[in-house]
């Protein structure tokens, strides 16, 4: 069964990387992903700025925003999809993620399965 | 054995509670899915209430019941081919032996419930759905039985029901029992959800009269299966006996006319000795074996009380010291709160008050009428009257359930400071006593 591990990053030292957790530790941990056969993506966003939201309206039209800005402390800098028996497994690997520390939080989703 | 006569539906019933949880874990562990579990323990037990009557209870009910059940499951797979096969692969995916187990031999068929405790009681669902799941499917309560025992409609239980199988349907939470390691992790989850409905079936015990499934009962009977299950944890043994010290007490706990008695003014004859004794026996062993745990402590609070034969001849010393040693283990408001009336008993009054002050400012404090009730009391023990009225209409304020509203507003006539004495609605009661 698929689950998405949805990063929320904590409060951020000056280099980006979460409170209490070095870059070592992401490799780490994305090593260990890649080693337990349980990885199915997993992608690091690039910065806020950088994001534009597009919506379409009734009409058709088009509208094109930047942002958003980080309004909530919950703001999406990664994720894992992985590939485990059940949710037991999957919240054991989000505990072991880094940016579940730090003030950061891991939120764990099945992915809707329409087959079958 | 055979052709024993069933005379009314609640022995069956009786009967079937019990069962019903043990087919349903079995039921869950072959085939992997509640409600499908659910749907065949539901036929069987049907089948065996239109069967048994006329022609007998079969030597071995227990397997006649899971044998059916499973053959009722089959026939609906069989039915149902798009449901079976997205169980096949469900159980293809968690590597489990896709075979349902064998046939039950020995004593009738293995208790497989200690791993449906795990999974009513998972941390990823909501608090409120656990206690239901677990009185749904460890107790056997139907889910009108559940919903009058939490005082919610039928149709709003139903529905926290339903939401949480979906979510250990579609989240895929696991029917399993956790690894050695990760068991005293997962442990007090369960023990959690036990004694919240053994609490909630005393808060909510205020005489009326609708007929309500005894929540303080079923929990007791759930920890004694959970007991059983796993005999070597010693805070299952040290919630048993908590349960049982305190359930001890029941009679006395409130007068003829539904009214709440405190501990101090019960009457001790009414205490049931046996509950006492083996909740005595649990504590003993609770607190010897290992490391002392949060429930084997207030269980040994609670035996204090239960030994002495009044509040004057309490061991107030020792209740103290373990309430330190509980605050070392689990550090809370509401235990200091507690530790502060004991320390009030074992000093007088001004020294469990300075105690209570320097709580004040506890957020978790501040809308707990047992705390404003408390400080109240040791107002009222000093003299100090005005003082004591404020806090007892702060209670009142706060308080939920109707003896113990019966109770305050007694105590607060209590004073002498009470205005208009014959409204008897205390929530009309303004603050201007002031302190």
């Amino acid at each position: 069964m698929k689950y998405m591990l949805l990063i929320n990053a904590g409060s951020a030292d000056a280099d980006g990387t979460a409170v209490g957790c070095t870059v070592q530790d992401w490799m780490d941990y994305d090593a260990s992903v890649r080693d337990a056969g349980i990885l199915v993506s997993a992608e690091s966003l690039a910065d806020l700025v950088t994001a534009t939201t597009v919506q379409v309206g009734p009409d058709g039209e088009r509208t094109v925003v930047d942002g958003p800005f980080a309004e909530s402390r919950e703001l999406l800098g990664g994720f894992y999809v992985i590939d485990v028996p059940d949710l037991d497994a999957a919240l054991d690997w989000a505990a072991r993620c880094p940016g579940a520390r730090g003030g950061g939080a891991v939120v764990v989703r099945p992915v809707a399965d329409f087959g079958a | 054995m055979e052709g024993r006569a069933i005379d009314t539906g609640a022995a069956m019933e009786a009967l079937f509670r019990e069962e019903r949880g043990r087919l349903l874990a079995s039921l869950t562990r072959g085939f992997g899915d509640l409600d499908l579990a659910e749907e065949a323990a539901s036929e069987a037990i049907e089948a065996a209430l239109a069967h048994w009557p006329a022609h007998g209870v079969p030597s071995r009910p227990g397997a006649w019941l899971l044998t059916t059940a499973r053959r009722k499951a089959v026939d609906r797979l069989r039915r149902d081919q798009a449901y079976a096969a997205r169980l096949a692969v469900m159980y293809v995916e968690a590597g489990r032996a896709a075979s349902t187990p064998a046939e039950g031999t020995g004593a009738e068929f293995p208790d497989e419930r200690l791993q449906l405790f795990f999974t009513c009681a998972h941390p990823a669902l909501p608090a409120p759905a656990r206690g239901a799941l677990t009185l749904r499917y460890l107790a056997g309560l139907t889910t009108a039985e559940v919903a009058r025992a939490f005082l919610v409609p039928t149709a709003t239980m139903a529905q926290r029901i339903v939401r949480a199988k979906r979510k250990i349907r579609e989240a895929r939470i696991p029917f399993r029992v956790p690894d050695a390691d990760e068991l005293p992790r997962r442990l007090p989850d369960v023990l959690q959800v036990l004694y919240s409905l053994f609490t909630e079936g005393y808060a909510a015990s205020s005489g009326e009269e609708l007929q309500r499934p005894d929540l303080a009962e079923e929990s007791i009977r759930l920890t004694r299966i959970l007991r059983r299950l796993l005999p070597s944890e010693h805070e299952v043994a040290g919630l048993l006996a908590l349960m049982l010290l305190v359930h001890a007490r029941r009679a006395a706990r409130t007068g003829p006319d539904g009214e709440l008695v405190l501990l101090e003014a019960q009457d001790r004859g009414l205490w049931d000795r046996d509950l006492i004794e083996e909740g005595r026996v649990l504590v003993t062993e609770a607190l010897t074996e290992g490391r002392a745990g949060v429930y084997g402590v207030q269980a040994a609070i609670a035996a204090l009380h239960d030994e002495a034969v009044d509040v004057a001849s309490t061991d107030w010393a020792q209740i103290v010291a373990l309430y330190d040693v509980l605050l070392a283990l689990a550090p809370s408001p509401v235990v200091r709160l507690n530790r502060a009336v004991a320390v009030a008993m074992r000093d007088g009054p001004e020294a469990g008050l300075v105690l209570l002050d320097e709580l004040a400012d506890e957020e978790r404090l501040r809308h707990h009428h047992p705390y404003a009730a408390a400080r109240a009391e040791l107002l009222h023990r000093l003299g100090r009257l005005p003082e004591a009225a404020a806090a007892y209409q702060r209670a009142l304020e706060l308080v939920g359930t109707e003896p113990e509203r019966r109770y305050l507003w007694r105590r607060l006539r209590a004073t002498g400071q009470a205005s208009g004495d014959a409204a008897g609605a205390p929530e009309d009661s303004g603050s201007e006593q002031g302190g």
